[in-house]
């Protein structure tokens, strides 16, 4: 009996071993472990055994059973596996091929240049001022210390509608509209972009509608050298840490004093290049000390109250910043333009 | 203004100093050079020659063969083609090896069989715009007064071994305008004197006043008048240093009394007027307005009408100069004049710039009136050209003048202390350094106590008030030299306003969903600019538009966008999206200004998705454009306010059109063009939306409020209905919706069916509803209940039938 066990054993694992699918593992499940198996059978000869005999071999059956049993646990195991190699096998795809595609769209790339300005200032405790883009003669210009006499009209041909209204020709009315609404009170710490008009000729410096963005600032003790450090902040920001800024002297009737911004020019560093015209620096910003009129006529006591403003045009900025060489591309549309500026860029 | 270095150095020492670092200096002290010519650039080896002889060409009706002695061994034989070349001549030769602008060598070379060792040249081969070229010399070549020295440099001859600065004036730096002017910048600048032109008078017997009157019957336009009278001048051409400082300066050599006029105004910036005493048909002057409709022929030969607010110059009886702007063909000064009337005058900016505006004029004169002339400089200017032109004209100057004087001029007296200096620029001058700045500008200054009392000259009529003064200090002391600061004062928070933030979020929405920012122009043709508006009002037009098709201003953006499509279309490229948020302007009764109201619009045409290699692929539709929208009334909290409706609307496809409704109100449309505009404009199947942004972010919108994750399951019950074909989903939803009472948390759609199997006139719509109760479990019957009461109202509200 116990030879028989041990041949049935042997048996069985070799079988075990010899299996290469699942289905012939389950089949020696069944043959030997079942309940029709020859194992089975041997147990049921023990009735035939003696007292003492049979206990013993009863234990001797379980460990044949256990025996067949485990290796069989431990081939399904491997041939499960296999199986599942297998199977992944099959399902192997090229992960080369492109993926579905996502629809995406963005932003236009002067409301790019507009939002990081606008971003770059509210965090700087300012916000963003709007107005109408057809305005009345006396914000758009006499407000500004602009009378109707005044020779510096000369510098904006304008788009007239009736005598007394006209497109704006800068965003600079806001900024007088937002000092009156402030009654006199500062302070006054706003940004205005917009779309303003000029009578030009479209060409590729040269659009009858573009883009502004104005700051002004006004509170007790506003100087000349925080508009310095404003604009410092703001020309490495959108321009980068390496440039440097030049402030030289001008003329708006607007402020007084005057400054004109130069930022080194990128495409060359400062050598001088064609972009720079040989200077080395390319002119991006105006601004200066809120003439003691503009204040008054908005109702701010110039002895108590100073200020600064600048503007600055954005199709400039971005043409430098991205080096796009025509000016007409902002308003084509062309969507190999558009698309070009869909991603972020450090 | 275009400013000599050598002309210059006349005024102010400018030793030291080359052309660009002046430059330099001036740009960084406010006015900005815009560049530096170098007359010589480009030109080498041309000399002065003596013409020997001359004859014709053998060969060549047009040529000339001529033998010029250009200071070497011996004389060279040149042939030239100009018709004005002749024996004795002295002139411009350009000898073998010398090289002309546009890098022109020039070589030994054999013209029609003829040997020619060199060219004879015109100003125009020496650089110099034909343009400022003297009538006699414009066809050819410059002939030399006869006392050149044969075989000299004939660029330091012609003055073009000379640098000229182009100073690019803003509109309050006028004063520069004139060499005196340039002159007191730089030597502010440099800290260096200012020399004046000396002036001589010889005493004559016969008196000005012998020979002429002046009446000035606007006083107020004309406040000072001076005249003065030079018999026996002797018209001819200027001396060459003259003429080529006046081309320098970008002014045409004419004869010797009208470039003194122009000589003078460039180098004290006061407009002259030279009158031919013996054609002014009278003898007085009356400056007076024009009549209404008086004529005047000009200079130029041109007949002008003259209108009431024009100043001009009259014999008594009718105009011979318009003031300031240019003067009469009647008076002229010609080949014969003997006697010349010398005009130096303050006439105001206003009346000038109106003429010279109304009659399209603008001239070196009345560029200078307009922005103001020295009203001290006036007489002087008066007297420095008499005494030129009895120098190079041979004239004789009477005594005195004719002067017609109310003016009063009062230099401006400011007041400003060192503590408002310092506050506004940020600075911490010294009493010592800020006087010395306005010393240095030749301003009167006292200083009492850190408060400086200064006294601008007239020559600075832009410098009125403390600020002025400010900048005066901080342009000399450098802007370089300030320091860098941000504002310190009150605290402000820095945000968008909740409107503006409602428009970054549909863009970001937009965006999100493929779209592309477009922005167009507001103005367009009047065609354009009504079609597919929201709110039909005639547009605002233009009073002077450029070009028709920038005339009016839009009332809708779908038309600009179309445009934009239908160029890319154009050029391949077919699957678009594109938006614009952007303003459109309302005309309004009785006001001022029209509304201007923020639209956001759409197109959408070609391929919403493709992903050929896995073969899928899907076009535009209007349910994509329905669903762009749908997300954007999403983000902004607007999906229950919200409704559409079939619509019909000029331009748009009947059958795919809808209008979308804000609370009941019809804020825009979304659909398909019409076949008919799309056939036009060449646009395949195109989807456009237009709604009024305004209103959308105008729009309250409810806080958000958290609701209780469900924490018990919800039961699904799908239903087929059969309904007419007519009956819209829309509707069909609304009352299920309406029905299914608290517990029907969602109904959604997932089955259209029109087809063969339904009777004729019947569709099915299938619907899943999602019942669910935030308390508890719900039971089959809770479900039953409330699902039978949306059957039932489907049936009576809508005739719908449970599909079997």
């Amino acid at each position: 009996m116990q030879e028989r066990l041990q041949e049935l054993q042997a048996e069985a694992l070799q079988k075990v071993a010899e299996a290469s699918e699942l289905k012939e593992l389950n089949d020696i499940r069944v043959a030997y472990l079942g309940k029709k198996g020859p194992i089975t059978e041997v147990l049921r000869g023990m009735g035939k055994l003696s007292a003492e005999e049979r206990p013993k071999m009863g234990a001797l059956v379980n460990v044949v059973r256990e025996e067949i049993a485990s290796k069989i646990e431990e081939k399904q195991q491997v041939l499960e596996e296999a199986a599942v190699h297998a199977k992944l096998a099959v399902e192997k795809i090229d992960v080369t091929l492109p993926g579905r595609p996502v629809n995406k769209g963005n932003h236009h790339p002067l409301t790019r240049v507009i939002e990081e300005v606008e971003d770059l200032f509210i965090g700087m405790g300012y916000t963003v001022a709007e107005g109408p883009e057809v305005e009345t003669d006396f914000y758009n210009f006499e407000a500004l210390n602009l009378p109707k006499s005044h020779p510096a009209r000369d510098m904006q041909d304008s788009f007239y509608i009736t005598e007394e209204t006209l497109m704006r020709t800068h965003t600079s009315p806001v900024q007088a509209r937002t000092m009156e609404k402030h009654k006199g009170q500062g302070p006054v710490k706003i940004i205005c972009p917009g779309k303003v008009y000029r009578r030009d000729n479209d060409d590729a410096t040269h659009s009858h509608q573009f883009m502004q963005i104005e700051g002004l600032v006004i509170d007790e003790n506003i100087s000349m050298s925080d508009l310095k450090g404003t604009l410092e902040v703001f020309a490495k920001q959108v321009f980068g840490k390496e440039r440097e800024i030049r402030l030289r002297p001008s003329f708006f009737p607007f402020t007084e004093p005057s400054v004109e911004i130069d930022i080194s020019c990128k495409i060359c560093g400062g050598k001088g290049c064609s972009v720079c015209k040989g200077t080395g620096w390319i002119e991006v910003l105006g601004g200066g000390i809120v003439h003691p009129n503009v204040l008054e006529m908005a109702g701010f006591d110039s002895k108590k109250y100073s200020g600064f403003a600048f503007g600055i045009g954005v199709e400039r900025i971005a043409m430098l910043k991205y080096g796009v060489d025509d000016i007409r591309h902002f308003y084509t549309n062309d969507v190999r333009f558009l698309t070009q500026f869909n991603r972020h860029e450090s | 203004m275009f400013v000599s270095y050598k002309w210059l150095q006349d005024y102010v020492d400018l030793s030291g100093m080359t052309a660009t670092t002046l430059s330099d200096k001036i740009t960084k002290s406010g006015i900005e050079v815009e560049g530096v010519e170098k007359k010589s650039e480009g030109l080498k080896g041309v000399v002065i020659g003596h013409v020997l002889e001359r004859e014709q060409h053998p060969n060549a009706d047009k040529l000339n063969k001529c033998l010029v002695d250009v200071g070497g061994e011996s004389p060279v034989q040149i042939i030239c083609g100009a018709p004005n070349v002749d024996k004795g001549q002295k002139v411009a030769v350009a000898t073998v090896g010398a090289v002309l602008p546009g890098n022109f060598k020039i070589k030994k070379a054999k013209l029609r069989g003829e040997e020619s060792n060199g060219m004879i040249c015109s100003l125009q081969e020496l650089g110099i715009e034909s343009r400022l070229i003297a009538k006699d010399y414009a066809t050819g070549i410059f002939v030399f007064p006869n006392d050149v020295e044969v075989g000299q440099d004939a660029l330091s001859v012609l003055g073009l071994d000379d640098e000229v600065l182009e100073l690019g004036l803003t509109p309050n730096r006028s004063d520069c305008l004139s060499m005196l002017g340039v002159a007191y910048e730089v030597g502010a600048i440099l800290g260096r004197e200012v020399k004046w032109p000396e002036i001589t008078k010889e005493a004559s017997a016969e008196k000005a006043t012998d020979f002429i009157q002046v009446k000035v019957e606007a006083s107020e336009d004309n406040p000072l008048y001076v005249a003065k009278v030079i018999k026996d001048v002797k018209i001819a051409p200027s001396p060459l240093w003259m003429q080529t400082r006046l081309m320098a300066a970008g002014i045409r050599p004419h004869n010797n009394v009208v470039d003194i006029t122009n000589y003078i105004l460039l180098e004290y910036g006061q407009p002259l007027h030279a009158f031919d005493y013996d054609r002014l048909g009278s003898k007085e002057l009356v400056i007076r307005k024009a009549h209404a409709a008086e004529k005047i022929t000009t200079l130029d030969d041109v007949e002008r009408e003259l209108a009431s607010d024009h100043l001009v110059i009259t014999n008594g009886t009718e105009p011979v100069a318009i003031a300031g702007v240019m003067g009469g063909a009647n008076s002229e000064v010609q080949d014969d004049t003997t006697t010349v009337i010398i005009e130096a005058a303050y006439f105001a900016g206003t009346v000038v710039r109106k003429a010279s505006k109304d009659h399209a004029l603008r001239s070196e004169s009345s560029a200078r009136f307009e922005k103001g002339v020295d009203p001290n400089r006036v007489r002087e200017a008066g007297e420095r050209a008499a005494q030129l032109i009895s120098q190079y004209a041979g004239g004789t100057v009477l005594e005195g003048s004719v002067e017609v004087d109310t003016l009063t001029i009062e230099p401006a007296v400011i007041s400003i202390t060192l503590e408002k200096i310092n506050k506004l620029l940020g600075t911490s001058m010294t009493v010592s350094e800020v006087e010395s700045i306005f010393t240095r500008l030749q301003f009167g200054v006292s200083v009492d106590n850190e408060t400086f009392t200064v006294t601008v000259p007239t020559r600075r009529g832009d410098i009125t008030i403390e600020a002025d003064l400010v900048e005066e200090a901080a342009r000399m002391y450098g802007y370089d030299n300030i320091p860098t600061t941000l504002p310190t004062g009150t605290v402000t928070p820095g945000h968008l306003t909740d409107y503006q933030q409602k428009r970054r979020k549909a863009r970001r929405t937009l965006e999100g969903a493929g779209l592309y920012q477009a922005i167009t122009y507001s103005l367009t043709s009047k065609n354009k600019a009504t079609q597919y508006a929201l709110d039909v009002r005639e547009s605002v037009a233009l009073a002077m538009p450029m070009s028709e098709e920038r005339s009016q201003l839009r009332l809708s953006i779908v038309p600009q966008l179309l445009e934009v499509v239908k160029y890319n279309n154009a050029r391949q490229l077919d699957s678009l999206a594109l938006y614009e948020i952007g303003s459109v302007f309302l005309k309004q009764d009785g006001e001022q200004l029209p509304e201007e109201r923020e639209h956001v619009a759409g197109a959408i045409t070609g391929l919403w998705e493709s992903n050929p290699w896995q073969g899928e692929k899907k076009s535009v539709d209007f349910y994509v454009a329905k669903g762009v929208l749908e997300a954007l009334f999403d983000t902004l909290g607007l999906t229950e306010q919200i409704d559409y409706r079939q619509s019909e609307k000029e331009g748009m496809h009947p059958g795919r059109t809808a209008e979308v409704l804000l609370n009941g109100d019809v804020i825009g449309f979304v659909g398909q063009v019409h076949p008919t505009v799309q056939k036009e404009l060449d646009l395949k199947e195109t989807y456009v939306f237009e709604l009024s942004f305004k209103a959308m972010a105008e729009a309250a919108v409810a806080p958000i409020q958290y609701s209780a994750i469900p924490r018990f399951p919800s039961i699904t019950r799908d239903i087929a209905l059969v309904v007419d074909a007519t009956t819209v989903a829309g509707d069909i939803q609304k009352i299920i919706a309406e029905a299914g009472g608290k517990l029907l948390k969602e109904v959604s759609i997932f089955d259209l069916y029109e087809g063969e199997r339904m009777e004729p006139g019947k569709k099915s719509l299938a619907y899943s509803l999602k019942y669910f109760d935030p308390e508890r479990t719900l039971t089959d019957e809770d479900v039953t209940k409330a699902h039978e009461k949306v059957l039932a109202a489907v049936k009576e509200k809508a005739g719908a039938e449970l599909r079997g």
